[in-house]
């Protein structure tokens, strides 16, 4: 009977914590992918992450910023310092104001943010027939999914089944919840030229860029999992110390 | 019943085995919770430490075409301000005079405190008590050696912004600095 | 009351102006325990760790953090990308509001099970809900300061509730807001009500500990400790005992901060609040969906209102539903008639008890889903066993159930068939 109810309570548990956020859209789950930085000891594959970069901004950056990325980030990708300097001053940044009073224009500097495609969300409306492109800097963790659900969403692209009419403007992707989704297809073969020469195909890119996305929600991963390690093995340890300490102590109380 | 004292670390003799790996199991187990008590507390005081974005936010370019010679410009670096000044003849050639000076209460070579002699470049804090010397507008005072006054506790600065008279213990602080190849602009931090 | 004297004459110059070394010495020393506490024991001291945990890193984030609609969302991201270890300080607070109710909703279902509620404890009960109502109010204050869509919506919809209450509910809500809508007036002050509260829950739970210590803790038979047979000192005993259940909690704690940190949390709060854009589902936090549940069974057109419509509106009615949620456990030492204190001895309301734990977890999962389908129903069923179990079936059990024997003492089980004893001075077993 005791077992009984421990696996009910159990199966009760389990169903709560993994039910929750069941959204009853007809989109269907996106298949689980291998990435390097899953896992207890994850890391980021430095070349997916630069590669990642290079489509963010040949392709994406066009419409989505990531604005809480400074340029000096870059250079937990791998990047060397005068790199990521010379990546900065390709972009300009207001500044100011000067002695005159006014703001003026000035090549970006590694310490500052990434420069947004559009000033602010009415201009970015206007330039996306009304629709908002979303900040990219956290969008892995703030959809449910993860990476998984933004590799699938990226390659999820297909003509609509018969019957389903996609109004102008629209397009329609298996996974995006409600099936239209305004951003047409952004990857397409070759779209970026790598800069190592990996084969830019769809699948390539859009795992690539995932990867970067993954590293620009968190860039503390690597350095979490490395000390979670460490303190997971040290409270073992501990813990167990602490159990041989308490038997003997209690050695004397019969129990 | 448990008579707990103090710390008893004593063995009575006798009691063998059972009672010595006790006490070093629970030596070993103290010292062990402490090291990961102490490794816990470090990032609750590191984060107080400058953030990644207060390091990284700490160059300042400042264009030097429009100081004519003689005059002084105030500008601010990491949330100080720092005093450039363009040199005239005299001053250099005082300052340079001054290196042999007796009285100098931190001394230091004019050479050693400036890459190209015309551009004083320093960081505009008393090394007193942290008050903004005079003497870069019109008007202020600029103390005995023609060069800065405090007008805090009434240190003098020479014209190389060395402490000559007064209770500053040393001499304006020099930022990390260099010209940029255009030969106009100098890059701070 | 044995005062000892300190070896240490400066330690003993201190306690002669404030006896915090006696202090100490009785409660730890001399406090007496029952000597047969299980694991579900440690729950108590656990919590009180976890609330430390929780000012210690709040402290800190409030160092970092900046209360106004423009600039908050931005500061926490700060706090996660630039501020030295801010990434592990943040993690550890967040996922330290789930830790402290899994341990607090344990450490209430103990005192469920065992009958710790029953005299003289009622007060030692009722200051406990006290305390689970401080965290209640702290843990929905503390999730709108990021400012992500959940911290917006959900601050929206539970202000909203309190316009259901007749006549000033317009008035009360519009004071909450601080203006029109859940803006920078309501999360500035909501800043300053988290920072409060703790440190009102501390004071509750200081006076809580006071009345446990009148009587001390009760103990899984249920049966009160006749003498120093039955007792042994807090410490050495109980605080290593605590000590080795505080490791194996952390490793689990840890466990999730480091590699699982967002397993409780909400993506959709990753994404700065909009008040023109309203999340297609919103969930409160884990802790809350139970209560979620009992809100949204109400539903427009159950038939029960006709008679009070003039009052009682199906949103009054799941308000007060919600609330009487958390408050009947105020009187739960009065609905449980039964003699006997702990479940072990009780077989029925043994059964009754888990069928009531299925049951919160069953709310759980039916807040945890959008109020359609066979959730409706489910969630009013459940709803409406979750107020039985306390109205109905606590008040018969205790009346009806027969009870397996009750041993007399706390020793006399451990002498029937135990380990060897240490010196422990016993009467020969006494009949059943």
């Amino acid at each position: 009977m005791r077992k009984l109810i421990i696996a009910i309570v159990s199966a009760a548990t389990l169903a709560v914590f993994t039910g929750s956020t069941m959204v009853a859209a007809a989109a269907i789950k996106p298949p689980s992918q291998d990435w390097s930085f899953s896992g207890m000891f994850g890391t980021f594959d430095r070349g997916a992450l630069q590669r990642g970069y290079q489509v963010y901004a040949g392709v994406c950056a066009g419409c989505h910023s990531v604005r809480l990325l400074a340029y000096r980030n870059l250079l937990d990708i791998g990047f060397t310092e005068e790199q990521v300097k010379k990546i900065a001053a390709e972009f300009e940044v207001s500044d100011g104001p000067n002695d005159e009073g006014e703001m003026f224009d000035r090549p970006a500097r590694p310490s500052d943010r990434f420069v947004k495609p559009f000033p602010n969300e009415q201009a970015a409306r206007a330039g996306n027939n009304g629709a908002m492109p979303p900040d990219l800097s956290l969008i892995v963790k703030a959809r449910k999914g993860g990476a998984n659900y933004l590799h699938a969403l990226l390659t999820g692209y297909k003509d609509p089944p018969d019957g389903v009419k996609v109004p102008d403007g629209m397009a329609y992707n298996i996974y995006f919840p409600g099936n239209q989704i305004a951003m047409p297809a952004p990857l397409s073969e070759d779209a970026v030229e790598y800069a190592d020469k990996t084969k830019a195909t769809i699948d390539q890119m859009s795992r690539d860029v995932t990867t970067f996305l993954a590293w620009a929600a968190e860039p503390e991963l690597e350095e979490r999992k490395r000390l979670g390690i460490k303190v997971l093995l040290f409270l073992i340890v501990l813990t167990g110390m602490l159990y041989a300490v308490k038997r003997r102590i209690w050695a004397k109380i019969g129990h | 019943m448990a008579s707990s004292a103090d710390t008893a670390d004593t063995q009575e003799p006798g009691h063998g085995e059972g009672e010595t790996r006790r006490d070093f199991l629970l030596l070993a187990t103290v010292a062990f919770g402490a090291a990961g008590a102490a490794a816990a507390v470090w990032p609750l005081i590191d984060q107080m430490n400058p953030a990644a974005d207060t390091l990284a936010d700490s160059t300042t370019e400042v264009n030097l075409e429009p100081i004519t010679e003689g005059r002084r410009i105030v500008v601010k670096w990491r949330g100080q301000p720092v005093f450039i000044t363009k040199r005239t003849k005299a001053q250099i050639d005082q300052a340079r005079k001054d290196d042999s000076a007796t009285d100098l209460i931190d001394p230091e070579k004019d050479a050693d405190r400036v890459k190209k002699a015309e551009w004083l470049i320093m960081v505009g804090i008393c090394t007193h008590l942290g008050c903004i010397p005079q003497g870069n507008r019109q008007g202020e005072l600029r103390g005995e050696y023609a060069g800065w006054f405090c007008p805090c506790h009434g240190s003098h600065y020479d014209t190389s912004g060395r402490i000559r008279k007064g209770p500053a213990p040393k001499n304006l602080a020099i930022p990390p600095y260099e010209f940029l190849p255009d030969n106009k602009t100098v890059q701070i931090g | 009351m044995s005062t000892k004297e300190f070896k240490n004459p400066i330690v003993r110059w201190i306690d002669y102006r404030l006896p915090v070394f006696s202090f100490m010495e009785h409660e730890l020393n001399e406090y007496p325990t029952p000597k047969n506490l299980n694991y579900w024991w440690n729950f108590g001291s656990l919590a009180g760790i976890v609330l430390v945990m929780l000012i210690t890193t709040g402290i800190v984030l409030a160092m970092h953090y900046t209360p106004h609609v423009d600039y908050a969302f931005d500061s926490v991201e700060r706090i996660m990308r630039d501020v030295n270890y801010g990434w592990l300080i943040r993690y550890v607070h967040m996922n330290g509001g789930s830790a402290f109710f899994i341990v607090v909703y344990i450490h209430i279902f103990r005192g469920l099970y065992y009958g710790s509620y029953k005299s003289p404890r009622e007060i030692l009960w009722m200051l406990g809900v006290a305390v689970l109502l401080c965290m209640m109010a702290t843990a929905f204050l503390g999730y709108v300061l990021p400012w992500g869509q959940m911290s917006l919506w959900g601050a929206t919809v539970i202000t909203n509730l309190f316009s259901a209450i007749p006549l000033i509910g317009d008035w009360i809500v519009t004071l909450l807001w601080g203006g029109f809508a859940v803006d920078n007036p309501t999360l500035n002050r909501f800043f300053s009500l988290h920072y409060l509260m703790p440190f009102v829950l501390v004071g509750v739970v200081v006076v809580h500990i006071v009345a446990l210590h009148q009587h001390g803790s009760s103990n899984p038979i249920g049966i009160d400790t006749k003498g120093p047979q039955d007792s042994i000192p807090f410490h050495p005993y109980y605080t290593i005992k605590d000590l080795f259940g505080l490791g194996v909690f952390l490793i689990l704690f840890f466990g999730f901060v480091f590699f699982a940190p967002n397993f409780f949390g909400e993506p959709d709060n990753y994404i700065e609040a909009n008040s023109l854009v309203t999340p297609p589902h919103i969930v409160p936090e884990w802790y809350f969906l139970p209560f979620y549940a009992i809100l949204r069974a109400f539903t427009a057109d159950a038939f029960i209102y006709w008679p009070v419509a003039w009052l009682m509106t199906p949103k009054l009615a799941g308000v007060l539903a919600m609330f009487a949620g958390t408050l009947v456990l105020f009187v739960v030492p009065w609905l449980d008639t039964s003699p006997v204190r702990s479940a072990r001895y009780r077989p029925l309301y043994k059964q009754f008890f888990w069928l009531f734990v299925i049951d919160c977890l069953v709310l759980g999962w039916v807040g945890a889903n959008p109020p359609e389908g066979a959730f409706v129903l489910i969630g009013q069923l459940s709803t409406a066993y979750y107020f039985i179990h306390f109205l109905v079936i606590l008040p018969l059990l205790g009346k009806f159930e027969t009870p397996r024997p009750v041993p007399t003492s706390i020793s006399e089980p451990v002498l029937g068939g135990g380990a060897a004893g240490a010196g422990a001075a016993t009467k020969p077993m006494e009949g059943a």
